[in-house]
């Protein structure tokens, strides 16, 4: 026998690529099929309705006839209607009394949540029970509690406590529905700030309490130097976050008082619904909704700028 | 500065006990150094003297005045945390003049004082820098600048320097040590690490299980540790810890390996004890087999078994061997600790 049998000699065969398989590892391609569904679906859902809203707006068109364009003629229509002007009003008025509402209530709710409490887990779950409710429930619950015959609140007052002969009117004047609507929406946007902001203050290190203590703080001063410019970052988030919800909310006025009485508690969203598909004036109403843009953008800009920018958690560069 | 006197210091949360009852006598300007494994009750026995946590039993007493029940800002005392606590919001001239911003200083006063910490610490350069901006030593300092300024009575350190790197822990060690020398202010320091106890305590108390061990100045407990818990803890390497029983012959260990004795050692002690540095190599020593040697440079550690005792020694001289070679080791008669049964040390 001898001694060596040379071994086979075998190269390893690169498998051939077919050119499907070539056309999906070009990146260019790989990126635009990934993208794909995702863009689609934000297209067809996001940018369609929006663009098709602001086209409407600069049409007369009406429910049953395609309009044609007619520059901004809606805007200059609007721009001569108190009626316009007053949802206006009632928006920025609602949105800075609400905002302004939650914020302070909610700041407190989360402060008193961050003690050590009996049950506190229970209670975190209570809290937000008004935020889980769907709104037009809580809104139906409200009209109640407002009506002018059975309202609870009257019930109270008049028949238990004896402090007033008359029942309370809500919300049928003006100014009373308005700070009746202002109170439901409060009531409802507390749970959203309380909870945010309680997760806020849960990432300030207890140690930093102990060493303000030990530096002879008080509990005012605590939060005045500590817990309040640590939660401003957060703080400025949920703020835009909760002004953009409560400028476009609809639900509420609409359930309660659909804008009245004579159209005093119109917000924008209500009173763009209201021109638009029971009125069937499609390219008014779109006008009203587009009107709200500058607005919010003003809000987002606002928080982003005047809140959100502290150099204390930029990290590197001392500029 | 100032005397701190914890006497028969209680601490429970709920039904358990923390603090078994707890004496320590800080003279002033000492720097004491508590010492013990992880929830030996340490830092909760700390944060009772800077009044973070209530004291369930017994007194405290700052400078002769029984502080249990005043608030920890009526206590003239500082402390530095372990994460430092610095303010991130605030720069290194805010976070150092707070508590003085707090007291209504005026503000030539600040400027003053948070210079002269600033100089103390050669954190000049960086007072307007936000914490995120500087490095774990320099936040360190930051912190012993933030104490520095208030003038306290008592410095409280809760295991400073625990999140800093091992090369920058040796250098802050004496520069905290130093610092304090020249401040000469009170010093409580917690600690889990024996050698920071060793290199800057003028006293160490050394806990275990929420009650105290040991407490007295570094050598005398290395010297003469007052129990096995003691002897196992102070002291690197770690002392050779040996449970057998005395015989006529010497000390036969539940290994089988027979030590030599000091003359007139007690004949109910259960443990010998030999520190790996007091065991020299001697032809009339006892025979071990090496199982490891670990040369650092200066000495030599050689984990050998004597019969079935695994031993540690450390040498000054080079040792030349493979595991599973001979060696002969004797013990320092006069350097051999003998503790009873029930762990305690026994005299001799």
């Amino acid at each position: 026998m001898s001694a060596t049998t040379a071994a086979p000699t075998w190269t390893k065969m690169r498998p051939k690529q077919g050119a499907l398989s070539r056309l999906f590892d070009w990146k260019p391609f790989l990126a635009f099929v990934c993208l794909l569904p995702a863009v689609g679906l934000l297209m067809t859902f996001l940018t369609y309705p929006l663009g098709l809203g602001v086209w409407l707006a600069f049409t007369d068109t009406t429910i049953g006839r395609s309009g044609i364009f007619v520059g901004l003629e809606n805007f200059i229509w609007l721009a001569d209607d108190p009626i316009f002007w007053n949802a206006v009003f009632y928006s920025v008025f609602y949105t800075g009394v609400a905002t302004i509402g939650k914020f302070a209530l909610g700041l407190w709710l989360a402060l008193l949540l961050n003690q050590h409490l009996p049950m506190k887990s229970l209670l975190r779950a209570i809290i937000l029970l008004p935020w889980i409710v769907p709104t037009v429930l809580s809104a139906i619950a409200f009209w109640w509690i407002y009506d002018p015959q059975f309202s609870i609140i009257s019930y109270v007052f008049v028949d238990v406590l004896g402090w007033r002969d008359t029942n309370i009117d809500f919300i049928n004047t003006a100014w009373p529905a308005r700070w009746s609507l202002i109170a439901a929406n409060i009531w409802r946007g507390i749970p959203f700030v309380a909870i945010s902001l309680l997760a806020g203050l849960q990432t300030i290190s207890p140690s930093l309490y102990e060493a303000a203590l030990l530096d002879g703080a008080s509990a005012w001063q605590r939060f005045r130097y500590i817990t309040f410019p640590m939660l401003l970052p957060i703080l400025a988030i949920v703020m835009t976050f909760s002004i953009i919800f409560t400028f476009t909310d609809f639900q509420l006025v609409y359930a309660i008082t659909r804008g009245g009485p004579v159209n005093s508690t119109h917000l924008l969203a209500t009173l763009a619904f209201q021109r638009g598909i029971p009125g069937g004036q499609l390219g008014e109403g779109a006008a009203i909704a587009v009107s709200m843009i500058p607005f919010l953008v003003f809000a987002t800009l606002f928080s982003y700028f005047g809140l959100a920018r502290r150099k204390w958690q930029q990290g590197e560069g001392n500029d | 500065m100032a005397t701190v006197s914890v006497r028969q210091a209680l601490k429970s949360f709920g039904t358990t006990r923390i603090l078994h009852g707890v004496d320590v006598e800080i003279s002033d300007g000492e720097f004491v150094v508590l010492v013990g494994p992880s929830g030996c009750g340490k830092s909760t026995l700390l944060r009772m003297i800077a009044g973070l946590e209530n004291i369930s039993g017994g007194e405290i007493a700052i400078d002769g005045r029984v502080v249990n029940n005043v608030p920890p800002k009526d206590r003239d005392i500082a402390m530095v945390f372990q994460n430092y606590a610095l303010y991130p919001h605030m720069t290194v001239r805010q976070n150092m003049a707070f508590s003085m911003k707090l007291a209504k200083a005026p503000p030539q006063v600040m400027e003053e004082e948070v210079q002269r910490a600033a100089k103390i610490l050669g954190l000049d350069a960086l007072l307007d820098r936000y914490p995120r901006q500087l490095s774990g030593g320099q936040r360190q300092r930051v912190a012993m600048g933030r104490a520095i300024v208030r003038h306290p009575q008592v410095f409280l350190f809760d295991e400073p320097l625990s999140n800093l790197d091992a090369k920058l822990r040796v250098q802050m060690r004496s520069e905290i040590r130093e610092l304090q020398q020249r401040l000469g202010t009170t010093t409580i320091y917690v600690t889990h690490d024996q050698i920071e106890a060793m290199t800057m305590a003028d006293q160490i108390v050394v806990m275990n299980g929420g009650r105290i061990e040991q407490a007295g100045a570094p050598l005398a407990l290395y010297d003469k540790p007052a129990n096995l818990f003691v002897a196992g803890f102070i002291g690197s390497p770690a002392m050779n810890l040996l449970p057998g029983e005395v015989t006529p012959q010497g000390f036969r260990t539940q290994g089988g390996a027979l030590l030599p004795l000091p003359p007139g050692a007690p004949p109910h002690a259960a443990t010998y004890g030999i520190r790996p540095e007091h065991m020299s190599l001697s032809d009339d020593g006892v025979e071990g087999t090496i199982v490891l040697v670990e040369p650092t440079g200066s000495e030599t550690q050689v984990t050998m078994r004597l019969g079935e005792t695994v031993v540690t020694g450390a040498f000054r001289e080079r040792v030349q061997g493979r595991p599973g070679d001979k060696l002969r080791v004797l013990p320092d008669l006069g350097l051999v600790h003998l503790f009873g049964p029930d762990g305690a040390r026994l005299p001799g």
